[in-house]
């Protein structure tokens, strides 16, 4: 273990050093504002590439993989033999942006920080399965009891029941390790004015224009990172930052391409080089509530699924997207390479629909989120239904409204989930049961759009998040895959498409597909380079 | 006129008032939850209900209301929710690029409308006044966002005349306060056209012609100023149009101001934010009306007050 620890570790300072150069800046744009960098609060895509820039925590990810690596820590953890301690050891000699070395008191501040109510932290829930945690949410604890401290450069979390995943939540961008003194001296702001122990520290931060980010010439991985400095425009209309490409102001298109100029772009032989794709471990999908009226009947789930043609939904979207078969996507461990999933046949639709008495259809309504493609996206759905005589309505609404009518019992038959895709948080199938089509997220503001509950699920998921030694990871991949198997037999979604990822950038700017499109931090700044 | 100033101001008050009440009425009641929103979706109930208590979001209206304007009469605009910084020191980063922004545009619209108003008025009927009036009905109906990327492109990516976008001097502020100002220049033109049209053909010029002045100084001395009156009014009206336009001219362009501010805001339902916005501008949208009330009697005596 600890030789594969130190080859991975190696890996991951030198990586392809023979072709980068050293030094230059880049020029990254984004139409929306970031609202973060405090890695306790930020939780969207666009937030975490740019935290990882000025945090660590003490787990990663080799580039473009999910394979766990350590970061801050030494080594990989020791677990203990019940699999519910994690013993770390930091790496030495790691110092913060303001020049205190880090210890693992800072461990412990960071997680119980995350854990705190006050913090309003929307990783919260991650963190509770350390032993103590809850108690100390609901203020019922000083500390938490799960985190003891053993000396400035180990720390001990226990967990209340082992979890195969916790050290998939440890290499999260909630876990970054931030120093207590500089998030008191940012008087409630840190978010603006972010500390850490990454590649790269936070020099400017100009309200609704750019976010500039320098070397940290104090980096404990002295390989990284290539570049000297970064700045972040914000605001800038796709479109406009496209044109800004073209001349040489922009070195990569954050938001990706324009729709209006996707076709053009892919199909220009000169371009070829500066377009990186990567199928994301994501889901676009619809939710089918299995508790409503005639939903409630498998057989009709099951003709929803045939009566979709997903592949016109994904010219829609200019072909940004790969079928999807199943509700885990290709790049998620566990995923099932022989499932076909539903084929689009209206015809064995019909006959369903017929067998569960509904031979002459039925009325129901779809939620969308009022954003193009998706109301166009759910439009087609519409059609493809009216074709198997199922009449739908389409309430095409605010996000929020769409969210909080999919998570009120009885209230959205059918939901569009585009542009609320399910995203992976960390490379484990179990991110793509517990929050979404458990038992305990089948609740009122719950995500389980299909309100299904199967409680036998939720005690094998139960019983493969135990399986914590690295000897049972296929058994419980393997239980997981069962799961989803159940879960589409059961037709709760009608999983549409994984959302592939287009990534423009200059000709001066360079890297691989790990460090455009990584499955985990989408973009690695940290190994970006610039040709001189 | 002081006793009208102070009227005009508890009315202003009164309005703030109103607005504010109006809008956390409509936030307060739309069927989005702010606290699943800051939650995520990876959120337990138990974390989205204590994100909830936290943020006062399960108290009643009164009680929240309440709080707030309580907050607010003490200057404090709350926290954001999304970002967790003040609102009064965000409103303050994006207020001066909005100013600018107006300013610009206001300037741009007065200095193509007006010419064109009056050529298409001096020109009544013949083909300078239907191009005039053909522009200003362009200018009116054209999309914004539109017309902010065909500018961009031929004038700033095609021609390179001017940057990109972002924010900057006058070559930054140029092509934003330009397409914010090409369709109130239309306006101003239409406004212009028939106000000078319905002064010249008062008795008060006929007099004027008869005593022989000029047909320039006609216009210049006698007519241009009466007409001008109903522009002062627009001036004071517009703060309040490009209240809504900002949003997409600030978006298209980069321009850091309010405008992005509140929408990325509603995006999230960031409700301190939204209602920061929304009682910032419209203490502005009162103010404009307030300078324009105060500065119509200095240009038409009749209009004073004693």
């Amino acid at each position: 273990m600890k030789l594969t620890a130190a080859f991975l570790s190696t890996t991951l300072v030198l990586g392809l050093a023979h072709a980068q150069q050293r030094g230059g800046e880049m020029t990254v744009s984004y139409k929306d504002d970031v609202t973060t960098l405090d890695p306790a609060i930020g939780y969207d895509w666009q937030n975490w590439p740019m935290e990882k820039m000025v945090f660590d925590g003490l787990l990663d990810y080799t580039p473009g993989t999910t394979t766990l690596v350590p970061r801050l820590a030494a080594k990989l953890p020791d677990v203990s033999a019940d699999g519910r301690s994690y013993t770390f050891t930091l790496r030495s000699g790691v110092k913060f942006h303001n020049g205190r070395g880090l210890t693992a008191s800072d461990v412990k501040y960071t997680l119980e920080r995350v854990i705190d109510p006050k913090t309003k932290s929307p990783g919260q829930s991650f963190f509770l399965g350390i032993a103590g945690a809850q108690a100390f949410a609901d203020g019922k604890a000083k500390e938490v009891t799960g985190i003891k401290v053993l000396s400035p450069t180990r720390v001990r979390i226990t967990l209340s029941a082992p979890n195969a995943a916790f050290l998939n939540i440890m290499a999260m961008n909630f876990a970054f390790i931030v120093p207590r003194e500089a998030v008191a001296a940012a008087k409630g702001d840190f978010g603006h004015k972010p500390v850490g122990t990454g590649p790269f520290t936070m020099t400017a931060w100009v309200s609704g224009q750019s976010l500039t980010f320098k070397r940290n010439p104090a980096y404990f991985l002295p390989a990284l990172p290539y570049l000297d400095g970064v700045t972040v425009k914000v605001g800038t209309d796709p479109s406009v930052a496209y044109l800004g490409l073209q001349r040489g102001e922009v070195d990569l298109l954050g938001d990706g391409i324009p729709p209006a100029q996707f076709l053009q772009a892919k199909n220009d032989p000169q371009l070829k080089d500066n377009i990186i794709s990567k199928t994301q471990v994501n889901t676009s999908y619809l939710s089918i509530n299995t508790q409503m009226n005639e939903l409630k009947d498998v057989r009709v789930r099951q003709a929803i699924n045939h009566a979709v043609d997903k592949t016109k939904i994904i010219r829609i979207i200019n072909g940004r997207g790969e079928v999807a078969r199943g509700v885990l996507p290709p790049l998620m461990p566990g995923y099932d390479k022989t499932a076909k999933g539903y084929d689009y046949s209206p015809d064995k639709a019909k006959a369903l629909l017929k067998a569960a008495g509904l031979a002459s259809g039925f009325s129901t309504t779809l939620y969308t989120n009022s954003t193009d493609p998706n109301p166009r996206i759910a439009q087609s759905i519409q059609q493809d239904l009216a074709q198997v005589g199922i009449k739908v309505e389409i309430k095409s609404q605010a996000q929020g409204t769409v969210i909080e009518a999919a998570g009120s019992r009885n209230t959205a038959p059918l939901v569009w989930s585009g542009g609320m895709a399910w995203t992976q948080d960390f490379p484990d199938p179990s991110d793509f049961y517990g929050p979404i089509l458990s038992c305990g997220s089948a609740v009122p503001g719950g995500w389980n759009w299909s309100w299904y509950c199967d409680k036998a699920l939720d005690a094998q998921a139960a019983k493969a998040d135990a399986m914590t030694r690295p000897a049972q990871r296929a058994a419980r991949l393997k239980m997981y895959s069962a799961i989803f198997k159940t879960l589409n037999d059961q037709a709760v979604w009608v999983p549409i498409f994984h959302e592939v990822r287009y990534m423009m950038h200059s000709d001066r700017l360079q890297g691989t597909e790990a460090e455009f499109v990584d499955p985990i931090h989408l973009i690695g700044y940290e190994r970006l380079w610039v040709k001189k | 006129m002081l006793r009208f100033l102070t009227a005009r101001v508890g009315q202003s008050v009164l309005v703030l008032l109103v607005a504010s009440l109006i809008t956390f009425s409509l936030v307060f009641l739309l069927p989005a939850d702010p606290a699943r929103l800051v939650a995520g979706p990876s959120a337990s109930v138990a974390t989205v209900n204590s994100i909830r208590h936290e943020l006062g979001l399960d108290q009643g209206f009164v009680v929240q209301y309440g709080r707030y304007l309580g907050h607010l009469v003490q200057g404090d605009l709350g926290q954001s929710y999304k970002q967790q910084t003040g609102v009064t020191a965000l409103i303050g980063s994006r207020i001066v690029p909005t100013l600018q922004l107006m300013l610009g545009a206001v300037a741009l619209e007065l200095l193509i409308g007006l010419p064109l108003g009056i050529l298409a008025a001096l020109t009544r009927g013949r083909w300078p006044d239907r191009v005039a009036m053909v522009f200003a009905f362009v200018g009116v109906s054209a999309p914004q966002f539109w017309l902010a990327l065909t500018l961009v492109y031929v004038l700033a990516y095609d021609l390179r005349m001017f940057p990109l976008g972002g924010y900057g001097g006058l070559s930054h502020l140029f092509l934003p306060a330009l397409t914010l100002g090409i369709g109130g220049a239309g306006w101003y033109a239409r406004v212009m056209r028939s106000s000078l049209l319905d002064v010249l053909s008062r008795d008060y010029i006929r007099t004027a012609r008869a005593k022989g002045v000029s047909a320039r100084g006609v216009v210049l001395r006698h007519a241009l100023r009466n007409a001008a009156m109903p522009i002062i009014s627009m001036i004071g009206l517009d703060i309040g149009t490009f209240m809504g336009g900002v949003v997409v001219v600030e978006s298209v362009f980069g321009w850091p101001g309010l405008g992005r501010l509140v929408w990325d805001a509603i995006r999230v339902v960031d409700i301190p934010v939204i209602m920061g916005v929304v009682i910032f501008s419209a203490a502005l949208i009162t103010l404009g009306n307030l300078l324009a009330d105060a500065l119509q009697p200095l240009i038409d005596p009749r209009t004073r007050f004693d």
